[in-house]
């Protein structure tokens, strides 16, 4: 991830509307007094962990933004790779967000769906944000050139037990509109990925987390990994670190 | 990301005590550098520090920090020239003084700031007397120490007497880089809050007031997206609070004869920190408050927002006092001791426990049935009979709520100039409040406004946006007044948090009920939920900057130009 920011970096300065500072105007013939145009950057990684039971695997969810207050480009990456480095899951996002409401942000963009299966690629849209009782939640629809359409609904939760100990739900949800064999997919609901993790945060930039990840397949897309000898349902220990710069 | 050994510096940062070889001289020393006269020299400086055990680099004026006081004399001019020998532009701005436009010192407004390298030469004449101060309004430079005091003697004295004079300088230092504390804030509005609710809080308020009561109120706070906790932005997580530069460790101390009046003339020159100040065994009579004098008022404590400076008069009988300035959210305190020979310690005080925000300081005073009722008639509300009322920023406050940069609207603001304030009422001790100020020279300030212009103080404490009408300082025109007229500014804080809001160029009065005796301030520290009438005449013409006093706040949009023409 510590390439994202300069990526970011790069994408921002082919922006001018986010790249502007204060120029001279009635209110500041001298240029402006603040700083509140300036372009702000970072990059979380909310799951870098190993996850261990009848397979092994190690599952990253990662994203970086960068931008102003009204302005911002975000790059989300989410995947899991086996013992035998083959990669599932990769979804890979490239959005604009800019805020709605005092909570929420909308955002628009591309999908890339870049793993070890075939490659597919989706506009995206969608809002993300913090939802009353502060949970922190997101909903993205996508759609194809080839006429399919996905969804993508995902929230988290903080449950502090302590300043520093912190208890996180969390539920991924994926829906397709039409069967897409060649990525092992049915269509309705395919398939969840959520866990419980317990991290410390040693400072909040830096919380190593033990946990449970459960994953399931459902309807056809389950079948389908039956038929290929993987299971359709998983429950795993995981350990990991979430981090931020 | 920060190194790990800050990690768990929730016991905020005591400091480095002196002698232990690391403090430097330049502000190693017990009395705070004084220059006097009619001409002064102030060069800006990069000097390294060691408050909290490592080495950092602070912006100074003449090696000092605070640096030094200048005295000046009321009905002089002075010249006052400012050799910028930082590696980047800065700025001197005279906080609170009357002067022209040109000399104001804001980067932006009045001028394009001192270029490194380069002399300012300041020159007004001394139109007023009392306690104020100077800091830079460049970057983050203010926070890394570049400020000082200026005491201007009276044409005529002052209606009290003392003995001895102190300044007292409360601040907060920090070893981080205050960008990387505005950018982590942008990312996690509560980043340094480490007094949030846990499920320790919730078991304890369930055998308390009942798990019915402890689950509605999680139910509110959490429908409404907004903490309890929420009392500062920036924390001793990382803040170590200093008194004239001293760290508690190192204990700034102020020697006196039993007996003696001694006069203390705080201010606060803090980026980001509301004290609460103290000294106990002693009582504080307030004698003067931003430069002007108030009619005596006898407390125990009195809470100072950032930017405001009170004189107080004490007079010690014993062998020695603890100075005590706690953070509003108690997150550490800043420590000096006065006493009657060297050497002498006294009892530091227990901080008190983090307080909590009310209904009222999401602006339900009134729907809380909270006790309003002490004297808040309709001249408490300004401008709650006047037509004609225009917002600042072309914004119809009716539809601010849900805006991107508000997380809340307050429905029924109220004065709460009758409340000493989060944290302080309650607690058992004589707390100062503003209704309590009562200006010694009154009538000439009793101002009748043409106009009321309308300012909803708002912000976003999850994206971390602060403005005015729902817009930053970039989004939003100047406001504009005539030369000679007369105005209301009507201040409503839509936040969680108190805004010192300070008015450049002018002094203006503050509506606390005083009538023909109302205090003429700089700097208002706005409660959450409060509805505030400030009245000034805008006398001199030129761009005047009116903002946020917190830091940051003010970096991020909480700032307009008052243009007078």
């Amino acid at each position: 991830m510590r390439l994202c920011p300069g990526l970011i970096g790069l994408l921002m300065s082919a922006i001018p509307a986010m790249a502007q500072h204060g120029e001279a105007s009635e209110a500041a013939p001298f240029g402006s007094p603040v700083m509140d145009q300036h372009v702000w950057y970072h990059a979380i990684a909310e799951q870098l962990e190993g996850r261990f039971g009848r397979e092994d695997g190690f599952r990253w969810n990662a994203e970086s933004w960068a931008g102003g207050d009204s302005n911002r480009i975000w790059l989300k990456s989410e995947g899991e790779t086996d013992r035998q480095g083959r990669v599932e899951d990769g979804q890979h996002e490239l959005l604009y967000a800019r805020p709605i409401t005092s909570f929420f942000d909308l955002q628009a963009g591309l999908r890339t769906d870049a793993d070890s299966g075939a490659g597919r690629n989706w506009a995206a849209l969608g809002v993300e944000g913090l939802a009353p009782l502060f949970f922190h939640v997101s909903a993205t629809a996508y759609a194809s050139s080839a006429g399919h359409y996905a969804a993508k609904v995902e929230g988290n939760y903080d449950l502090l037990l302590t300043q520093q100990l912190i208890l996180q739900p969390e539920l991924e949800l994926n829906f397709y509109s039409k069967a897409d064999p060649r990525r092992g997919l049915g269509s309705g609901l395919a398939d969840l990925d959520s866990g419980l993790r317990l991290r410390y945060e040693f400072s909040r930039k830096f919380a190593p987390y033990i946990g449970v990840a459960y994953q399931r397949k459902f309807g056809d897309t389950a079948t389908i990994a039956r038929l290929a000898g993987d299971r359709a349902s998983n429950l795993r220990f995981t350990f990991g670190l979430r981090a931020w710069l | 990301m920060a190194p790990l050994t800050t990690l768990n510096r929730r016991h905020f940062v005591q400091g480095l005590a002196a002698g232990a070889g690391l403090v430097l001289p330049a502000y190693a020393q017990q009395a705070v550098p004084e220059l006097s006269g009619t001409e002064f020299d102030l060069t800006l400086s990069e000097l390294p520090v060691n408050i909290t055990g490592r080495r950092r680099i602070a912006t100074v004026v003449n090696n000092a920090m605070p640096g030094p006081l200048l005295r000046l004399r009321e009905g002089t001019d002075v010249t006052i020239r400012v050799h910028n020998r930082l590696p980047e532009t800065s700025s001197i701005h005279w906080h609170g003084l009357k002067l022209p436009n040109a000399m104001d010192g804001v980067p932006g407004l009045t001028f394009a700031g001192i270029p490194s390298g380069e002399t300012f030469t300041y020159r007004f004449p001394v139109s007023q007397s009392g306690t104020y101060w100077y800091h830079s309004h460049s970057g983050m430079q203010e926070q890394t120490g570049l400020f000082g005091s200026i005491i201007i003697a009276p044409e005529k004295p002052d209606p009290f007497s003392y003995d001895r004079e102190y300044v007292v300088h409360l601040s907060d230092w920090t070893d981080e880089d205050p960008m990387t504390i505005v950018a982590n804030l942008k990312q996690q509005g509560d980043y340094y809050n480490y007094h949030r609710r846990t499920l320790g809080d919730f078991v304890k308020d369930t055998g308390r007031d009942g798990f019915s009561a402890a689950v509605q109120d999680r139910l509110m706070w959490g429908g409404m997206r907004m903490s309890p906790t929420d009392i500062m932005d920036v924390t001793g997580s990382i803040y170590t609070f200093l008194v004239n530069g001293h760290s508690p460790a190192a204990n700034w101390t102020a020697v006196f004869r039993p007996g003696e009046r001694i006069r203390l003339r705080f201010i606060n020159s803090a980026a980001m920190t509301t004290f609460d100040v103290r000294i106990p065994g002693l009582a504080l009579t307030i004698v003067q408050a931003d430069g002007t004098n108030v009619e005596p008022v006898e407390v125990e404590e009195f809470r100072i927002g950032v930017a405001e400076t009170y004189d107080v008069i004490v007079q010690p009988q014993e062998d020695a006092y603890t100075l005590f300035a706690q953070a509003q959210d108690r997150s550490g305190y800043a420590r000096g001791t006065l006493l009657s020979r060297p050497g002498l310690v006294a009892d530091v005080p227990m901080m008190d426990p983090p307080p909590l925000r009310s209904m009222a300081d999401m602006g339900m005073a009134g729907m809380a049935g909270m006790d309003m009722s002490g004297g808040h008639d309709m001249r408490d509300m300004p401008g709650m009979a006047m037509p004609g009322t225009i917002n600042a920023s072309g914004v119809d406050p009716k539809t601010l709520k849900g805006k991107p940069a508000v997380d809340n609207v307050a429905q029924m603001p109220a004065s709460r100039q009758e409340e000493a304030g989060t944290g302080l009422d309650g607690n058992g001790r004589k707390t100062l409040r503003y209704s309590q100020l009562k200006s010694v020279e009154p009538a000439v300030y009793v101002l009748v406004p043409g106009r009321d212009i309308e300012f909803h103080l708002t912000g976003n404490m999850e994206r971390w946006s602060w403005g005015f009408d729902g817009k930053k300082f970039s989004a939003a025109p100047p406001i504009k007044v005539s030369l000679g007229e007369t105005v209301r500014f009507v201040l409503i804080n839509d936040t969680m948090m108190e805004h010192p809001i300070h008015l450049h160029g002018f002094l203006f009065t503050v509506e606390n009920g005083q009538g023909d005796s109302q205090p003429l301030k700089h700097t208002v520290n706005v409660k959450p939920g409060e509805r505030l009438g400030l009245i000034y005449t805008a006398d001199v013409p030129g761009h005047w900057a009116f903002h946020c006093h917190l830091m940051f706040h003010m970096e991020m949009g909480m700032f307009r130009t008052v243009i007078v023409a």
